[in-house]
């Protein structure tokens, strides 16, 4: 009997079957694809300067980490795509005239801060474009505030920053379409809404994370509804459709390495950005707390995950 | 004064949690059951099942018949062996299972006189003509010895002697027989032709096993992607107390805690067996030797294989003597396919890869997969996003992305408060992993390490 040539069999251990397109590259690609709304409304508004911004950004966060990837050594993992999402998230996350400086130095700071010194992908603590985002409104205050939302389209200040001042309140209509002044990616609830949605069917983000954040600031809105005096023409839908309340929602508060693992973790996690978002907006002199408010529930998520052990199946109560 | 009836609890069909692989069941699932021609000789292995390795019972260079004992029962967890084949005994060797273990084993070479003993085996155990009736006509007692003699072990792979699971237990009483014909696994068909062609004996054994083990309530438990089974096991069932219950197509099913929680929505409490619930678990193949083993005597030599996926040139399900070796099988199925990567025993998500068909079929294997390039996972591992996508899949509400990060870093006080020893390694954390990580493969390095830190109880 003729035996066939012998083939060369692999042992491995099992499962022997992987879930198919399922990979960290087509779950970035999926938030990219979650964002084009909202960088269509960008696009829409600013026209070519919010692209020639978003462009900038990512490929200087794809650059930076190039850098510091040959720095410590190792072989360059752009192909999966983080890195450029960092960079798209940092230009939404800024004004529309922020200036190129404003971009590069927050691109360094979000991939060399932001993740390198943590280890990299995975390993980060905190949301890179948030700290790149934190630095950068540190450093130049008068970047993110007041005159930077003016542009040739729009004019006046954010809808949070005009209510604090003149105590009007901007039409919803315009909040949910973004025809208000505000960061690149934040100002169209719809468009927000929409890339979440397809993010939360794609099962690349989480739902627990959004729901119960705006759940919070919802029954946050509505307490402190019920007890102003005097009648509130800032209702708690504005609470949720202005700022960056549901652009971090969606895209930034569910950024699976900065948030816990478990499920009863994660709703943790969106409540206390939700209380946080609320008390900044309350008490500090900025009219926005969204990404103080990610960037310190990011820095418990350790403690999170570490308590919240999820009981598991027929384990005593 | 009268006692309320309160109706067993009844389950939905389904479990939390889990996942959908494609099931691939359409290689082998509509091939009918091929009886496998006796090979030139057998190797089989004298540990076919958890527990003491059997003792050898006959004398090398003698004859011995199909069906014959081999080796006895050694202690009191344990299942004799029978030849598989008629033929001349061979001098004590070793074989290789599937599992990789080198174990005793015995040479049975073919007796070319003899008729292939298949033939008539697959006759009965297919045969229209299983009474439902007659399972009363024994007691208790006897459906255990005629179970303990046959040699009958778990043959869904646990390979648990069936008559220790079976003995009635009075501080633990079982309430509920629970035939498992899930077959979750993909690819692996040899249960649900069982199902649809020998159906009689499936219900005539779960009637023996009941009445063995003195339950009161008896359900086959079968996946919703397997109607014709269903029919088939419906109308054998006709007029018996046997009830056939449709669960959901998912994966792991089968699992006892999954199974049980679909079928009657109870918990097993962590740790702890069907038992502790009042059920007992056997697979559809076990009821259907059992049938074998009680009606007509017949010790379990042979099983189902099926001989599947795409690496395999013209997958079939084989009646096989045990103890035939894997290259056998294949070569009955056309042979490999060039491109074949991994032979695994069993089914995809648990089965073991063999690194050669050098390797003995036992009781406990229902099947051999051929996978290619092409169907094994693809690319390299990549660094944790602590997506959850492990969380969401664990049927078992575990956080593995968690323990495998402990395990890693050698923290094994935090793997095991992540209750990494409640991990049964269906392999869904793994399947669902994004970034491919060897989930099952880090939790079973951490669980060595965890047990090794602190013997279980009684040991020293």
């Amino acid at each position: 009997m003729d035996s066939p040539a012998p083939l060369a069999l692999e042992v491995s251990a099992s499962p022997h079957i992987a879930a198919a397109g399922v990979s960290t590259r087509n779950m970035m690609l999926d938030v990219m694809i979650g964002l084009s709304p909202v960088m269509g409304v960008a696009i829409y508004q600013h026209g070519p300067p919010a692209m020639g911004r978003m462009l900038l950004a990512a490929a200087a966060c794809a650059f930076f980490e190039a850098a510091f990837d040959k720095a410590r050594g190792r072989a360059h993992a752009l192909a999966n795509g983080s890195a450029v999402l960092t960079g798209l998230l940092l230009a939404l996350s800024l004004p529309p005239t922020a200036p190129v400086h404003m971009l590069l130095l927050g691109a360094l700071v979000a991939i060399g801060l932001g993740k390198s010194v943590f280890g990299g992908l995975g390993q980060n603590l905190f949301n890179p474009a948030m700290v790149g985002r934190a630095f950068v409104s540190v450093a130049f205050p008068a970047g993110v505030s007041g005159a930077a939302y003016l542009t040739d389209g729009m004019s006046g200040a954010t809808p949070l920053t005009a209510f604090k001042v003149s105590g009007r309140p901007a039409e919803l209509s315009d909040l949910l379409f973004g025809t208000v002044p505000g960061s690149l990616g934040e100002v169209s609830a719809l468009a927000c809404i929409a890339g979440g949605l397809y993010l939360i069917i794609r099962k690349s983000a989480s739902w627990q994370i959004p729901l119960s954040m705006l759940a919070t600031l919802l029954l946050l809105g509505t307490l402190r509804h019920a007890a102003a005096n005097t009648p509130d023409t800032w209702s708690v839908t504005h609470d949720l459709f202005s700022g960056a309340v549901l652009f971090g929602a969606f895209f930034i508060a569910t950024d699976p390495v900065s948030s816990p693992l478990s499920h009863k973790g994660r709703i943790l996690f969106g409540a206390g950005v939700g209380v946080l978002t609320w008390f900044f907006r309350t008490f500090s002199g900025y009219p926005e707390g969204v990404m103080f408010a990610i960037l310190l529930m990011n820095a418990v998520t350790p403690l999170i995950n570490q308590f919240m052990i999820p009981k598991p199946a027929g384990a005593a109560a | 004064m009268s006692t309320t009836l309160i109706p067993p609890p009844e389950g939905k069909g389904r479990f939390s949690r889990g996942i959908h692989p494609p099931d691939n069941k359409h290689w082998s699932g509509q091939k009918r059951v091929s009886v496998l021609e006796d090979p030139e000789e057998v190797q089989v292995p004298l540990l076919q099942h958890i527990g003491a390795v059997a003792v050898l019972h006959v004398r090398p260079n003698s004859q011995i018949d199909a069906g014959g004992l081999l080796a006895e029962a050694e202690g009191m967890v344990s299942a004799p062996i029978h030849a598989s084949i008629a033929g001349k005994v061979g001098r004590p060797s070793k074989t290789t299972l599937p599992n990789s273990r080198r174990v005793d084993a015995v040479k049975i070479s073919r007796n070319p006189e003899a008729p292939s003993r298949g033939h008539e085996l697959w006759s009965k155990l297919s045969a229209s003509l299983w009474n439902p009736e007659a399972a009363v006509s024994f007691s208790s007692g006897e459906i255990l010895d005629r179970i303990r003699a046959a040699g009958i072990v778990g043959m869904g792979g646990a390979t648990f002697p069936t008559y220790v699971k079976l003995k009635p237990n009075p501080a633990k009483p079982v309430k509920r027989l629970l035939v498992n014909g899930c077959e979750c696994e993909p690819y692996l068909t040899a249960d649900a032709r069982l199902m649809e062609e020998a159906a009689g004996a499936v219900v005539v054994g779960a009637l023996c096993a009941a009445r063995a083990c003195g339950a009161y309530r008896i359900d086959v438990a079968v996946e919703d992607n397997k109607p014709e089974a269903i029919a088939a096991l419906k109308a054998a069932a006709e007029n018996t107390w046997v009830r056939i219950r449709k669960v959901e197509t998912k994966y792991p099913m089968g699992g006892e805690k999954q199974m049980i929680r679909a079928v009657y929505d109870r918990v097993i409490p962590d740790g702890g067996l069907p038992l502790d619930v009042g059920v007992a678990v056997i697979n559809v193949s076990t009821a259907a030797a059992i049938a074998m083993a009680v009606i007509h005597q017949e010790p379990l030599t042979p099983r189902i294989v099926s001989v599947t996926g795409p690496g395999i040139v013209e997958p079939r399900n084989l009646f096989t003597p045990v103890g035939s070796s894997f290259a056998h099988l294949v070569a009955a199925c056309g042979g490999l396919k060039p491109e074949t990567r991994r032979i695994i025993s069993g089914g995809p998500m648990m089965g073991y890869t063999v690194p050669s068909l050098d390797v003995t079929v036992t009781k406990g294997v229902s099947g051999i997969l051929a996978l290619t390039e092409t169907s094994v996972p693809q690319g390299g591992e990549t660094a944790c996003l602590r997506c959850g996508r492990c969380t969401d899949a664990c049927p078992l509400n575990l956080v593995p992305a968690r323990i495998v990060q402990s395990t890693r870093h050698r923290r094994f006080d935090l793997a095991k408060r992540n209750h990494i020893l409640t991990c049964m390694e269906c392999g869904c954390c793994a399947y669902a992993c994004p970034a491919g990580i060897p989930l099952v493969q880090w939790i079973r390095a951490g669980k060595a390490e965890v047990r090794k830190a602190a013997p279980p109880k009684g040991g020293q």
